[in-house]
Protein backbone atom coordinates (compact mmCIF):
# COMPACT_ATOMS: atom_id res chain seq x y z
CA UNK A 1 0.00 0.00 0.00
CA UNK A 2 0.85 3.22 -0.47
CA UNK A 3 1.36 6.18 2.04
CA UNK A 4 -1.30 8.43 2.70
CA UNK A 5 -2.29 12.01 4.90
CA UNK A 6 -5.52 12.15 6.12
CA UNK A 7 -6.21 15.78 7.21
CA UNK A 8 -8.29 16.19 10.39
CA UNK A 9 -7.13 20.04 10.75
CA UNK A 10 -5.89 21.59 7.57
CA UNK A 11 -4.21 24.68 8.44
CA UNK A 12 -5.69 27.77 8.28
CA UNK A 13 -4.09 27.72 4.17
CA UNK A 14 -2.68 24.38 3.60
CA UNK A 15 -1.47 24.12 -0.24
CA UNK A 16 0.57 21.70 -2.23
CA UNK A 17 3.25 23.68 -4.03
CA UNK A 18 6.60 22.45 -5.50
CA UNK A 19 9.13 24.86 -7.39
CA UNK A 20 6.12 26.13 -9.84
CA UNK A 21 4.47 26.26 -13.12
CA UNK A 22 6.91 27.91 -15.79
CA UNK A 23 6.35 27.85 -19.20
CA UNK A 24 2.74 28.86 -19.83
CA UNK A 25 2.68 32.46 -18.81
CA UNK A 26 2.66 33.64 -22.17
CA UNK A 27 -1.15 31.98 -21.47
CA UNK A 28 -1.54 33.75 -18.91
CA UNK A 29 -1.15 30.78 -16.52
CA UNK A 30 0.95 32.13 -13.65
CA UNK A 31 3.87 30.46 -11.95
CA UNK A 32 2.69 29.73 -7.97
CA UNK A 33 5.22 27.36 -6.70
CA UNK A 34 6.38 28.08 -2.83
CA UNK A 35 6.50 31.36 -1.26
CA UNK A 36 9.47 30.32 0.56
CA UNK A 37 11.33 28.17 -2.02
CA UNK A 38 14.83 27.74 -0.14
CA UNK A 39 12.61 26.45 2.45
CA UNK A 40 11.23 23.97 0.06
CA UNK A 41 14.25 22.95 -1.36
CA UNK A 42 15.54 22.04 2.25
CA UNK A 43 12.84 20.27 3.32
CA UNK A 44 12.49 17.78 0.12
CA UNK A 45 16.26 17.50 1.15
CA UNK A 46 15.98 16.41 4.33
CA UNK A 47 13.81 13.91 4.30
CA UNK A 48 15.70 12.27 0.30
CA UNK A 49 13.90 14.11 -2.16
CA UNK A 50 14.81 15.65 -5.28
CA UNK A 51 14.24 19.45 -5.20
CA UNK A 52 11.00 19.27 -7.06
CA UNK A 53 9.18 17.40 -5.76
CA UNK A 54 5.83 18.67 -4.48
CA UNK A 55 5.23 19.37 -0.45
CA UNK A 56 2.86 20.96 1.46
CA UNK A 57 3.05 24.89 2.42
CA UNK A 58 1.92 25.64 5.48
CA UNK A 59 0.52 29.43 6.65
CA UNK A 60 0.69 30.62 10.29
CA UNK A 61 -0.13 27.32 11.54
CA UNK A 62 0.56 24.08 10.56
CA UNK A 63 -2.15 20.86 9.84
CA UNK A 64 -3.20 18.15 11.83
CA UNK A 65 -3.37 14.70 10.08
CA UNK A 66 -2.92 10.89 10.25
CA UNK A 67 -0.59 8.94 8.57
CA UNK A 68 -1.77 5.67 6.51
CA UNK A 69 -0.46 2.58 4.33
CA UNK A 70 2.36 3.32 5.78
CA UNK A 71 5.58 4.71 7.21
CA UNK A 72 6.17 8.36 6.45
CA UNK A 73 9.24 10.08 6.80
CA UNK A 74 8.29 13.99 6.73
CA UNK A 75 10.22 17.08 7.80
CA UNK A 76 9.35 20.92 8.48
CA UNK A 77 11.62 23.51 7.44
CA UNK A 78 11.75 27.28 7.24
CA UNK A 79 10.07 27.98 10.26
CA UNK A 80 10.11 27.53 14.10
CA UNK A 81 7.54 25.34 14.94
CA UNK A 82 6.76 22.16 16.80
CA UNK A 83 5.39 18.60 15.52
CA UNK A 84 3.82 16.45 17.88
CA UNK A 85 3.26 12.77 16.81
CA UNK A 86 1.42 10.87 18.60
CA UNK A 87 0.98 6.68 18.05
CA UNK A 88 -0.29 4.27 20.31
CA UNK A 89 -1.64 6.76 22.67
CA UNK A 90 2.08 8.54 23.31
CA UNK A 91 2.93 11.79 22.10
CA UNK A 92 6.31 13.10 21.41
CA UNK A 93 7.30 16.59 20.25
CA UNK A 94 9.86 17.48 17.20
CA UNK A 95 11.60 20.22 15.69
CA UNK A 96 11.61 21.63 12.71
CA UNK A 97 14.71 21.02 10.48
CA UNK A 98 15.05 17.50 11.30
CA UNK A 99 13.38 14.27 9.24
CA UNK A 100 11.07 12.26 11.68
CA UNK A 101 9.99 8.58 10.50
CA UNK A 102 6.01 8.33 11.71
CA UNK A 103 4.50 4.95 11.31
CA UNK A 104 1.30 4.24 9.99
CA UNK A 105 -1.90 5.32 12.34
CA UNK A 106 -0.04 8.02 14.26
CA UNK A 107 -1.54 11.23 14.07
CA UNK A 108 0.90 14.37 13.36
CA UNK A 109 0.11 17.77 14.69
CA UNK A 110 2.30 21.06 13.33
CA UNK A 111 1.83 23.65 15.64
CA UNK A 112 1.72 27.53 15.04
CA UNK A 113 4.60 29.01 13.22
CA UNK A 114 7.01 31.18 14.36
CA UNK A 115 9.47 33.58 12.95
CA UNK A 116 7.95 33.13 9.64
CA UNK A 117 4.45 33.10 7.88
CA UNK A 118 5.07 29.79 5.59
CA UNK A 119 6.63 26.69 6.08
CA UNK A 120 7.53 23.99 3.97
CA UNK A 121 6.34 20.08 5.17
CA UNK A 122 7.91 17.84 2.66
CA UNK A 123 7.12 13.61 2.61
CA UNK A 124 9.67 11.67 1.47
CA UNK A 125 8.28 10.21 -1.82
CA UNK A 126 6.56 13.80 -2.10
CA UNK A 127 2.73 15.11 -2.64
CA UNK A 128 1.81 12.74 -5.57
CA UNK A 129 -1.05 14.85 -7.00
CA UNK A 130 -1.41 15.12 -10.86
CA UNK A 131 0.94 16.88 -12.65
CA UNK A 132 -0.96 19.89 -14.65
CA UNK A 133 0.82 21.51 -17.05
CA UNK A 134 3.94 20.82 -15.99
CA UNK A 135 3.92 21.13 -12.37
CA UNK A 136 2.00 20.27 -8.65
CA UNK A 137 1.76 23.61 -7.53
CA UNK A 138 -1.52 24.75 -6.52
CA UNK A 139 -3.05 27.72 -8.75
CA UNK A 140 -5.41 28.71 -6.30
CA UNK A 141 -6.77 31.64 -8.35
CA UNK A 142 -6.95 29.95 -11.60
CA UNK A 143 -8.76 26.99 -9.48
CA UNK A 144 -6.32 23.87 -10.80
CA UNK A 145 -2.86 22.30 -9.99
CA UNK A 146 -2.36 20.68 -6.73
CA UNK A 147 -5.43 18.83 -4.58
CA UNK A 148 -7.99 19.51 -6.68
CA UNK A 149 -7.04 23.38 -7.35
CA UNK A 150 -7.42 24.35 -3.94
CA UNK A 151 -6.48 24.59 -0.29
CA UNK A 152 -6.34 21.59 1.58
CA UNK A 153 -9.17 20.73 3.57
CA UNK A 154 -10.24 18.69 6.39
CA UNK A 155 -10.87 15.48 5.42
CA UNK A 156 -8.74 15.26 2.15
CA UNK A 157 -6.61 12.17 1.87
CA UNK A 158 -3.34 13.45 -0.03
CA UNK A 159 -1.38 10.43 -1.69
CA UNK A 160 2.44 10.12 -1.38
CA UNK A 161 4.47 8.68 -4.24
CA UNK A 162 6.03 6.08 -3.67
CA UNK A 163 9.39 5.53 -1.59
CA UNK A 164 11.46 3.69 0.90
CA UNK A 165 13.06 5.30 3.10
CA UNK A 166 16.28 4.20 4.22
CA UNK A 167 18.95 5.10 6.37
CA UNK A 168 18.90 6.89 9.56
CA UNK A 169 16.62 10.88 9.71
CA UNK A 170 18.67 13.47 9.00
CA UNK A 171 18.74 17.15 10.51
CA UNK A 172 20.33 20.40 9.91
CA UNK A 173 22.18 21.32 12.72
CA UNK A 174 22.40 25.06 12.00
CA UNK A 175 19.03 26.46 10.56
CA UNK A 176 19.55 29.54 8.22
CA UNK A 177 18.43 32.68 9.81
CA UNK A 178 14.80 33.17 9.02
CA UNK A 179 14.25 37.07 10.07
CA UNK A 180 15.33 39.86 7.27
CA UNK A 181 18.14 41.30 9.15
CA UNK A 182 18.61 44.14 6.78
CA UNK A 183 16.86 45.99 3.95
CA UNK A 184 14.90 43.78 1.24
CA UNK A 185 17.51 44.44 -2.10
CA UNK A 186 15.60 45.16 -5.16
CA UNK A 187 16.56 46.24 -8.94
CA UNK A 188 15.18 49.66 -9.85
CA UNK A 189 12.95 49.77 -13.07
CA UNK A 190 11.51 48.31 -15.13
CA UNK A 191 9.04 51.70 -14.76
CA UNK A 192 11.18 53.74 -12.26
CA UNK A 193 11.06 56.63 -15.27
CA UNK A 194 7.27 56.34 -14.25
CA UNK A 195 8.08 58.21 -10.88
CA UNK A 196 9.75 61.44 -9.69
CA UNK A 197 13.08 61.64 -8.26
CA UNK A 198 11.91 62.31 -5.02
CA UNK A 199 9.24 59.24 -5.84
CA UNK A 200 12.10 57.22 -5.59
CA UNK A 201 14.03 58.51 -2.87
CA UNK A 202 10.33 57.88 -0.94
CA UNK A 203 10.73 54.08 -1.76
CA UNK A 204 14.17 53.85 -0.70
CA UNK A 205 14.41 56.18 2.58
CA UNK A 206 11.13 55.10 4.15
CA UNK A 207 10.03 52.11 6.47
CA UNK A 208 6.75 50.63 5.06
CA UNK A 209 4.53 47.96 6.59
CA UNK A 210 3.08 44.93 5.23
CA UNK A 211 -0.68 45.27 5.18
CA UNK A 212 -3.68 43.07 5.91
CA UNK A 213 -4.00 42.44 2.54
CA UNK A 214 -1.87 39.98 1.86
CA UNK A 215 -1.36 36.85 0.52
CA UNK A 216 0.13 34.62 -2.31
CA UNK A 217 -0.32 37.04 -5.07
CA UNK A 218 1.00 39.71 -3.31
CA UNK A 219 1.40 42.41 -0.10
CA UNK A 220 -0.29 45.53 0.01
CA UNK A 221 2.27 47.81 2.02
CA UNK A 222 1.39 50.92 3.73
CA UNK A 223 3.24 53.96 4.02
CA UNK A 224 4.38 57.29 2.76
CA UNK A 225 2.95 57.01 -1.10
CA UNK A 226 5.21 57.19 -4.11
CA UNK A 227 5.23 60.12 -6.15
CA UNK A 228 4.27 60.24 -10.12
CA UNK A 229 5.34 61.84 -12.84
CA UNK A 230 2.30 61.59 -14.94
CA UNK A 231 0.37 57.87 -13.77
CA UNK A 232 0.70 54.87 -12.75
CA UNK A 233 -0.86 53.57 -15.89
CA UNK A 234 0.98 51.78 -18.15
CA UNK A 235 0.70 49.92 -21.04
CA UNK A 236 0.24 46.21 -19.19
CA UNK A 237 3.49 44.42 -19.50
CA UNK A 238 5.12 41.22 -18.17
CA UNK A 239 5.24 40.69 -14.16
CA UNK A 240 8.27 38.92 -12.59
CA UNK A 241 8.66 37.37 -9.74
CA UNK A 242 9.21 40.02 -6.58
CA UNK A 243 8.20 42.95 -9.39
CA UNK A 244 6.38 45.75 -6.81
CA UNK A 245 3.71 47.33 -9.12
CA UNK A 246 2.57 50.90 -7.61
CA UNK A 247 -0.84 51.90 -8.42
CA UNK A 248 -2.08 55.16 -8.27
CA UNK A 249 -2.82 55.01 -4.25
CA UNK A 250 1.15 55.72 -4.49
CA UNK A 251 1.56 52.60 -2.19
CA UNK A 252 3.73 49.28 -3.28
CA UNK A 253 2.93 46.24 -4.13
CA UNK A 254 5.21 43.22 -3.61
CA UNK A 255 4.06 40.99 -6.27
CA UNK A 256 4.93 37.29 -4.91
CA UNK A 257 4.32 33.37 -6.26
CA UNK A 258 1.04 34.18 -7.60
CA UNK A 259 1.30 37.22 -9.23
CA UNK A 260 -0.94 37.53 -12.75
CA UNK A 261 1.43 37.07 -15.57
CA UNK A 262 1.02 40.82 -17.13
CA UNK A 263 -0.10 44.03 -15.60
CA UNK A 264 -0.97 47.89 -15.68
CA UNK A 265 0.81 49.21 -13.12
CA UNK A 266 4.17 50.81 -13.03
CA UNK A 267 6.63 49.18 -11.48
CA UNK A 268 9.28 50.96 -9.51
CA UNK A 269 11.73 47.74 -8.49
CA UNK A 270 11.84 44.30 -8.21
CA UNK A 271 13.04 42.23 -5.07
CA UNK A 272 16.20 40.08 -5.45
CA UNK A 273 15.42 36.39 -6.15
CA UNK A 274 17.69 35.69 -3.08
CA UNK A 275 16.22 38.31 -0.71
CA UNK A 276 12.20 36.77 -2.25
CA UNK A 277 12.25 34.24 0.18
CA UNK A 278 12.25 36.38 2.91
CA UNK A 279 9.95 38.52 1.59
CA UNK A 280 7.58 35.76 1.20
CA UNK A 281 7.83 34.65 5.26
CA UNK A 282 6.24 38.13 6.09
CA UNK A 283 3.58 38.89 7.99
CA UNK A 284 1.06 41.42 7.86
CA UNK A 285 2.40 43.86 10.37
CA UNK A 286 5.80 43.23 9.47
CA UNK A 287 7.97 46.47 8.97
CA UNK A 288 10.43 46.37 5.88
CA UNK A 289 12.60 48.65 3.89
CA UNK A 290 14.17 48.39 0.31
CA UNK A 291 17.60 49.20 -0.71
CA UNK A 292 18.62 48.96 -4.24
CA UNK A 293 21.35 46.83 -5.59
CA UNK A 294 22.53 46.76 -9.78
CA UNK A 295 21.26 43.45 -11.90
CA UNK A 296 25.19 42.66 -11.31
CA UNK A 297 25.28 42.26 -7.81
CA UNK A 298 21.93 40.44 -7.73
CA UNK A 299 23.16 37.95 -9.66
CA UNK A 300 26.12 37.72 -7.77
CA UNK A 301 23.50 37.47 -4.84
CA UNK A 302 21.36 34.44 -6.01
CA UNK A 303 25.17 32.80 -6.38
CA UNK A 304 25.85 33.05 -2.87
CA UNK A 305 22.60 31.84 -1.83
CA UNK A 306 23.07 29.10 -3.91
CA UNK A 307 26.31 28.46 -2.16
CA UNK A 308 24.64 29.09 1.08
CA UNK A 309 22.22 26.14 0.09
CA UNK A 310 24.40 23.67 -0.88
CA UNK A 311 26.81 23.89 2.55
CA UNK A 312 23.07 23.93 4.65
CA UNK A 313 22.48 20.55 2.82
CA UNK A 314 26.33 19.18 2.95
CA UNK A 315 26.11 20.01 6.52
CA UNK A 316 22.96 17.66 7.78
CA UNK A 317 23.49 14.86 10.02
CA UNK A 318 21.92 12.15 11.02
CA UNK A 319 19.87 12.47 14.04
CA UNK A 320 21.10 11.63 17.37
CA UNK A 321 18.88 8.86 17.78
CA UNK A 322 18.49 6.19 15.20
CA UNK A 323 15.58 6.16 12.91
CA UNK A 324 15.21 3.21 11.17
CA UNK A 325 12.10 2.10 8.56
CA UNK A 326 10.84 -0.72 11.13
CA UNK A 327 8.34 -0.17 13.23
CA UNK A 328 9.98 -1.99 16.34
CA UNK A 329 12.65 0.22 16.36
CA UNK A 330 10.31 3.84 15.71
CA UNK A 331 9.06 2.86 18.52
CA UNK A 332 11.73 1.68 20.34
CA UNK A 333 14.32 4.51 19.50
CA UNK A 334 13.00 7.25 17.16
CA UNK A 335 9.45 7.72 18.57
CA UNK A 336 10.10 6.98 22.35
CA UNK A 337 13.34 8.04 23.25
CA UNK A 338 12.45 10.75 21.32
CA UNK A 339 14.89 13.85 20.61
CA UNK A 340 16.09 16.55 23.50
CA UNK A 341 13.04 18.85 22.58
CA UNK A 342 10.43 16.26 22.54
CA UNK A 343 10.64 16.64 26.57
CA UNK A 344 11.06 20.36 26.20
CA UNK A 345 7.38 21.64 26.95
CA UNK A 346 3.75 20.80 28.11
CA UNK B 1 28.55 54.51 -37.84
CA UNK B 2 24.53 55.71 -38.79
CA UNK B 3 24.33 52.07 -40.25
CA UNK B 4 23.19 50.55 -37.21
CA UNK B 5 20.24 52.99 -36.57
CA UNK B 6 18.86 52.67 -39.89
CA UNK B 7 15.50 50.84 -40.05
CA UNK B 8 16.69 48.15 -42.51
CA UNK B 9 18.57 46.61 -39.45
CA UNK B 10 16.38 44.10 -37.88
CA UNK B 11 18.15 43.06 -34.92
CA UNK B 12 16.49 43.44 -31.75
CA UNK B 13 19.65 45.09 -30.19
CA UNK B 14 18.33 48.12 -33.19
CA UNK B 15 14.56 47.78 -32.77
CA UNK B 16 14.13 47.36 -28.57
CA UNK B 17 15.31 48.51 -25.45
CA UNK B 18 15.99 46.14 -22.64
CA UNK B 19 14.75 47.24 -19.14
CA UNK B 20 15.92 45.49 -15.84
CA UNK B 21 13.34 43.41 -14.59
CA UNK B 22 15.44 42.23 -10.91
CA UNK B 23 18.19 39.00 -11.40
CA UNK B 24 15.85 36.19 -13.15
CA UNK B 25 13.83 38.68 -15.91
CA UNK B 26 13.98 41.78 -18.10
CA UNK B 27 12.15 43.37 -20.82
CA UNK B 28 12.53 43.89 -23.99
CA UNK B 29 10.47 46.87 -24.77
CA UNK B 30 9.77 47.40 -28.35
CA UNK B 31 7.14 50.80 -28.16
CA UNK B 32 5.24 52.69 -25.45
CA UNK B 33 1.86 51.99 -27.30
CA UNK B 34 -0.66 49.74 -28.26
CA UNK B 35 -0.21 49.22 -32.36
CA UNK B 36 -0.75 45.63 -34.31
CA UNK B 37 2.67 46.66 -35.81
CA UNK B 38 4.64 46.83 -32.52
CA UNK B 39 2.71 43.82 -30.87
CA UNK B 40 3.87 42.03 -34.20
CA UNK B 41 7.37 42.45 -33.26
CA UNK B 42 7.03 41.31 -29.85
CA UNK B 43 5.41 38.12 -30.97
CA UNK B 44 7.98 37.42 -33.85
CA UNK B 45 10.44 38.12 -31.10
CA UNK B 46 9.22 35.52 -28.76
CA UNK B 47 9.14 33.09 -31.32
CA UNK B 48 12.63 33.69 -32.83
CA UNK B 49 14.17 33.20 -29.60
CA UNK B 50 12.16 30.28 -28.84
CA UNK B 51 13.80 29.22 -32.01
CA UNK B 52 17.11 29.92 -30.66
CA UNK B 53 16.49 28.76 -27.17
CA UNK B 54 19.92 30.30 -25.47
CA UNK B 55 21.38 29.01 -22.88
CA UNK B 56 19.85 30.38 -19.20
CA UNK B 57 16.25 31.35 -20.54
CA UNK B 58 13.43 29.72 -18.62
CA UNK B 59 10.35 31.26 -20.69
CA UNK B 60 9.20 34.15 -22.50
CA UNK B 61 5.90 36.65 -21.61
CA UNK B 62 4.70 38.50 -24.31
CA UNK B 63 2.25 41.52 -23.86
CA UNK B 64 1.44 44.81 -26.57
CA UNK B 65 4.27 46.10 -26.63
CA UNK B 66 7.45 44.32 -24.69
CA UNK B 67 8.60 41.00 -24.10
CA UNK B 68 9.96 39.57 -20.59
CA UNK B 69 12.70 37.09 -20.93
CA UNK B 70 12.51 35.27 -17.56
CA UNK B 71 16.12 33.81 -17.17
CA UNK B 72 18.30 31.29 -14.86
CA UNK B 73 20.51 33.81 -13.22
CA UNK B 74 22.65 30.20 -11.92
CA UNK B 75 23.04 29.33 -15.90
CA UNK B 76 23.49 32.85 -17.53
CA UNK B 77 23.56 36.73 -16.99
CA UNK B 78 20.85 39.25 -18.03
CA UNK B 79 24.20 40.82 -19.53
CA UNK B 80 25.49 37.58 -21.25
CA UNK B 81 21.72 37.16 -22.50
CA UNK B 82 20.73 40.60 -23.83
CA UNK B 83 24.58 40.28 -26.11
CA UNK B 84 22.76 37.27 -27.96
CA UNK B 85 19.30 38.12 -27.83
CA UNK B 86 20.64 41.66 -29.30
CA UNK B 87 21.96 40.02 -32.65
CA UNK B 88 19.25 38.00 -32.94
CA UNK B 89 17.50 39.15 -35.91
CA UNK B 90 13.69 39.03 -36.54
CA UNK B 91 13.50 39.40 -40.36
CA UNK B 92 10.96 40.73 -41.80
CA UNK B 93 8.59 41.39 -39.59
CA UNK B 94 4.68 42.23 -41.13
CA UNK B 95 1.70 42.64 -39.21
CA UNK B 96 0.20 39.84 -41.32
CA UNK B 97 -3.63 38.05 -42.26
CA UNK B 98 -4.61 36.95 -39.03
CA UNK B 99 -4.51 33.29 -38.70
CA UNK B 100 -7.59 31.95 -38.15
CA UNK B 101 -11.27 33.83 -36.75
CA UNK B 102 -13.03 32.17 -34.26
CA UNK B 103 -16.66 32.50 -34.35
CA UNK B 104 -17.89 33.46 -30.40
CA UNK B 105 -21.15 33.00 -29.72
CA UNK B 106 -22.61 35.79 -27.18
CA UNK B 107 -25.84 36.11 -24.92
CA UNK B 108 -25.59 40.08 -24.38
CA UNK B 109 -27.24 41.63 -22.37
CA UNK B 110 -29.58 41.03 -19.00
CA UNK B 111 -27.79 38.90 -16.23
CA UNK B 112 -25.83 37.76 -19.00
CA UNK B 113 -24.64 41.16 -19.53
CA UNK B 114 -25.25 43.33 -16.67
CA UNK B 115 -23.54 46.70 -18.03
CA UNK B 116 -25.42 46.37 -21.50
CA UNK B 117 -27.71 49.58 -20.25
CA UNK B 118 -25.40 51.43 -18.88
CA UNK B 119 -22.69 51.18 -21.23
CA UNK B 120 -25.81 52.17 -24.10
CA UNK B 121 -26.89 55.36 -21.64
CA UNK B 122 -23.14 56.46 -21.33
CA UNK B 123 -22.30 56.08 -24.93
CA UNK B 124 -25.83 57.88 -26.00
CA UNK B 125 -26.60 54.54 -28.07
CA UNK B 126 -28.98 52.04 -27.80
CA UNK B 127 -28.69 48.31 -26.14
CA UNK B 128 -28.87 46.98 -29.70
CA UNK B 129 -26.81 49.36 -31.24
CA UNK B 130 -24.14 49.01 -28.90
CA UNK B 131 -24.03 45.66 -29.89
CA UNK B 132 -24.19 45.87 -33.27
CA UNK B 133 -20.82 48.10 -32.92
CA UNK B 134 -19.49 45.73 -30.61
CA UNK B 135 -20.24 42.27 -32.32
CA UNK B 136 -19.59 44.38 -36.35
CA UNK B 137 -15.34 43.99 -35.78
CA UNK B 138 -13.30 41.05 -36.17
CA UNK B 139 -10.56 41.72 -33.05
CA UNK B 140 -6.82 40.97 -33.05
CA UNK B 141 -5.48 38.83 -30.13
CA UNK B 142 -2.52 41.29 -28.86
CA UNK B 143 -1.78 38.94 -25.64
CA UNK B 144 -2.92 36.82 -23.44
CA UNK B 145 -2.43 37.29 -19.44
CA UNK B 146 -3.88 38.84 -16.29
CA UNK B 147 -5.44 35.84 -15.99
CA UNK B 148 -5.36 32.43 -17.41
CA UNK B 149 -6.65 32.55 -20.69
CA UNK B 150 -7.55 35.73 -20.74
CA UNK B 151 -7.15 37.31 -24.43
CA UNK B 152 -6.82 40.76 -24.94
CA UNK B 153 -8.92 41.58 -27.97
CA UNK B 154 -8.64 45.02 -29.91
CA UNK B 155 -9.30 47.10 -30.54
CA UNK B 156 -13.32 48.19 -30.07
CA UNK B 157 -14.49 50.57 -32.22
CA UNK B 158 -14.00 54.64 -30.51
CA UNK B 159 -17.86 55.28 -29.84
CA UNK B 160 -17.59 52.26 -26.93
CA UNK B 161 -14.07 53.72 -25.21
CA UNK B 162 -15.28 53.75 -21.67
CA UNK B 163 -13.07 54.24 -18.90
CA UNK B 164 -13.04 50.63 -16.31
CA UNK B 165 -15.68 50.51 -13.46
CA UNK B 166 -14.43 53.00 -10.72
CA UNK B 167 -15.31 50.10 -8.23
CA UNK B 168 -14.26 45.87 -9.70
CA UNK B 169 -16.80 43.61 -9.08
CA UNK B 170 -15.84 41.32 -6.49
CA UNK B 171 -16.55 38.65 -8.79
CA UNK B 172 -17.25 38.66 -12.71
CA UNK B 173 -18.53 34.89 -13.28
CA UNK B 174 -16.60 33.07 -15.91
CA UNK B 175 -17.14 33.46 -19.76
CA UNK B 176 -18.54 36.97 -19.06
CA UNK B 177 -17.61 39.22 -22.38
CA UNK B 178 -16.65 42.68 -21.18
CA UNK B 179 -15.18 45.84 -22.52
CA UNK B 180 -12.45 48.56 -21.26
CA UNK B 181 -11.23 51.04 -22.88
CA UNK B 182 -10.22 50.56 -26.66
CA UNK B 183 -10.68 46.25 -25.37
CA UNK B 184 -12.88 43.94 -25.27
CA UNK B 185 -11.70 40.42 -23.86
CA UNK B 186 -13.66 36.92 -21.60
CA UNK B 187 -13.12 36.37 -18.56
CA UNK B 188 -12.40 32.52 -18.69
CA UNK B 189 -12.69 32.38 -15.21
CA UNK B 190 -14.37 33.61 -11.99
CA UNK B 191 -12.18 36.75 -10.81
CA UNK B 192 -12.62 40.15 -9.55
CA UNK B 193 -12.91 42.83 -12.11
CA UNK B 194 -13.15 46.45 -13.48
CA UNK B 195 -14.47 45.60 -17.15
CA UNK B 196 -17.71 46.54 -18.18
CA UNK B 197 -19.83 43.17 -18.97
CA UNK B 198 -21.63 43.05 -22.39
CA UNK B 199 -23.01 39.42 -22.18
CA UNK B 200 -21.87 35.82 -21.98
CA UNK B 201 -20.25 32.97 -23.85
CA UNK B 202 -20.40 29.13 -22.81
CA UNK B 203 -17.33 28.84 -24.83
CA UNK B 204 -13.94 27.51 -22.91
CA UNK B 205 -11.17 29.45 -23.54
CA UNK B 206 -8.94 27.87 -20.89
CA UNK B 207 -8.60 23.83 -20.17
CA UNK B 208 -5.13 23.10 -17.72
CA UNK B 209 -5.89 19.79 -19.42
CA UNK B 210 -4.84 20.30 -22.80
CA UNK B 211 -1.42 21.67 -24.10
CA UNK B 212 -1.35 24.23 -25.03
CA UNK B 213 -3.94 25.50 -22.54
CA UNK B 214 -5.96 28.70 -24.37
CA UNK B 215 -8.10 28.23 -27.36
CA UNK B 216 -6.53 31.69 -28.72
CA UNK B 217 -3.42 31.78 -30.20
CA UNK B 218 -1.33 35.37 -30.63
CA UNK B 219 -2.38 36.13 -34.40
CA UNK B 220 -5.63 35.02 -33.93
CA UNK B 221 -8.89 36.97 -34.67
CA UNK B 222 -11.70 36.67 -32.51
CA UNK B 223 -15.50 37.71 -33.87
CA UNK B 224 -18.77 37.95 -31.77
CA UNK B 225 -21.40 36.37 -32.84
CA UNK B 226 -25.49 37.38 -30.96
CA UNK B 227 -26.87 34.24 -30.04
CA UNK B 228 -30.48 34.34 -27.67
CA UNK B 229 -30.70 32.30 -24.65
CA UNK B 230 -32.21 29.15 -25.85
CA UNK B 231 -28.89 28.84 -28.50
CA UNK B 232 -26.20 29.71 -25.18
CA UNK B 233 -27.94 27.14 -22.86
CA UNK B 234 -27.77 24.72 -25.85
CA UNK B 235 -23.95 25.26 -26.75
CA UNK B 236 -22.87 25.29 -22.48
CA UNK B 237 -24.72 21.61 -22.82
CA UNK B 238 -22.09 20.95 -25.29
CA UNK B 239 -19.46 22.56 -23.70
CA UNK B 240 -19.97 20.32 -20.40
CA UNK B 241 -20.21 17.41 -22.65
CA UNK B 242 -16.47 18.45 -24.45
CA UNK B 243 -18.32 18.28 -27.95
CA UNK B 244 -18.10 21.62 -28.63
CA UNK B 245 -15.34 23.43 -30.89
CA UNK B 246 -15.91 27.17 -32.08
CA UNK B 247 -16.40 27.55 -35.55
CA UNK B 248 -13.67 29.66 -37.29
CA UNK B 249 -14.73 31.93 -40.01
CA UNK B 250 -13.70 30.97 -43.67
CA UNK B 251 -12.98 27.30 -42.11
CA UNK B 252 -13.77 24.54 -45.05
Amino acid sequence: MTVRLRFTQPGPQTSVQDLGRTGFQAYGVPVCGALDPVALRLANALVGNAETLAALECRLAGPHFTVEGGTARLAVAGADVTIDVTFEGETRRFPAWRAIDVPADASVRVGALSRSGCAVLAVAGGIEVPVVLGSRATDLKGGFGGYQGRPVGSGDVLPVGPTSPHGRCLELPSPPELSASGPLRVVLGPQSEAFTEEGIATFLGSTYRVSRDADRMGMRLDGPPLAFRVSADIVSDGIANGSIQVPGSGLPIVLLADHQTIGGYAKVATVISSDLPAAGRLLPGAELRFTSVSVEEAEVARRTLEDDISRLIASFVPVREAAHVDEAALLTENLISGVVSAWESE
Amino acid sequence: MTGSTEPTDRRIGALARFLPVGDTAFAVEFGDRIAPEINALVHRAAAVLAEAAPEGMVETVPSFRSLLVNYDPRATSAATLQRVLGDLDLGETVQGELQRIWRIPVLYGGEAGPDLDAVASATGLSSDEVITRHSGEVYRVYVQGFLPGFAYLGDIVPELDLPRLTTPRVRVPPGSVAIAQRMTGIYPVASPGGWRLLGNTPVRLFDPTQSPPTLFAPGDGVRFVPVDAQSHAAIQRKVAEGAYVPDQEGAA
